[in-house]
């Protein structure tokens, strides 16, 4: 369980999640794309495309860091969302706050 | 360094389930660290012997995720003296879980609904809301320190 930050070559910070987003990890994912806006970055993917499971409070993360890059003038996208994991964002009426690609490379096209 | 979770399986007849069943009970200290390995244990118990569901096995973890984390953070604090509780009967046709905290409890008729336009920006509460829409069936016990949730095999 954890988190990856690599650099598109378009120019895109993406942000990897690792197994599960949950209660115990939220603030990594926080801190991590927190520090990515401080240092610059103002286009951000976040990818599923490894995760296993997201609680409320994975939830709830991701609507912090949308507001906080929104805040600083940047742009936020998320893929790789499986059957399951899109369930919860359907459900919690999450999937009209966020802009969701199927794939890290739909979502690199439509920054 | 030995886990700090107790499990325990008991494959006997649970008392008032109705038939035999398997009574899987786990308890936690009131660590958030813990979850994830909890939630692990429990699923796997859940679902041995049973046809590979991955529906299912999602529902298990997300619920037992938020019920853990419900009663860690919300019903203990965090408090380092007190545990929370996993109680799971696998009935042949559904799961039962029981989840308690050794808290005051808390009122969840108090819960605003999460998903009105005004509640959408905010980071917290669509706990409850999540397990009422994964489950079949949700009660809580009279104090609301106890969830149980109910989900029927397919």
């Amino acid at each position: 369980m954890g988190f990856s930050q690599t650099k598109d070559p378009s120019g895109v910070a993406v942000v990897q999640v690792e197994g599960q987003l949950i209660v115990g990890n939220r603030q990594e994912l926080k801190d991590l794309v927190q520090a990515a806006v401080a240092g610059g970055e103002r286009r951000i993917l976040i990818d599923f495309s490894r995760t296993g499971y997201i609680d409320s409070s994975g939830l709830g993360a991701l609507v912090s860091i949308s507001k906080r890059i929104r805040e600083a003038g940047g742009e936020l996208r998320l893929s790789g969302l499986n059957e399951d994991l899109r369930s919860l964002f359907e459900l919690t009426k999450l999937d009209t706050l966020f802009a969701i690609a199927g794939t890290p490379q739909q979502a690199l096209a439509s920054f | 360094m030995p886990s700090p979770l107790r499990l325990c399986v008991r494959r006997s007849p649970a008392p008032g389930a109705g038939g035999a069943a398997t009574l899987v009970t786990l308890q936690l200290p009131s660590e958030v660290a813990c979850i994830e390995e909890a939630v692990e244990l429990v699923t796997r118990h859940c679902l041995a012997g049973h046809a590979s569901c991955r529906r299912t096995r999602f529902r298990l973890q997300v619920v037992l995720s938020e019920a853990l984390s419900n009663a860690i953070v919300r019903g203990n604090g965090e408090d380092g003296r007190k545990s929370v509780h996993v109680r799971a009967e696998l009935l042949a046709d559904a799961i039962r879980l029981v989840v308690t905290d050794e808290g005051p409890g808390f009122d969840p008729t108090a819960v605003p609904e999460p998903i009105r336009p005004d509640q959408l920006d905010e980071a917290n509460g669509r706990g409850l809301y999540l397990i009422r829409k994964l489950v079949d069936a949700v009660q809580f016990n009279e104090q609301g320190n106890s969830i149980c949730m109910t989900l029927r095999r397919p």
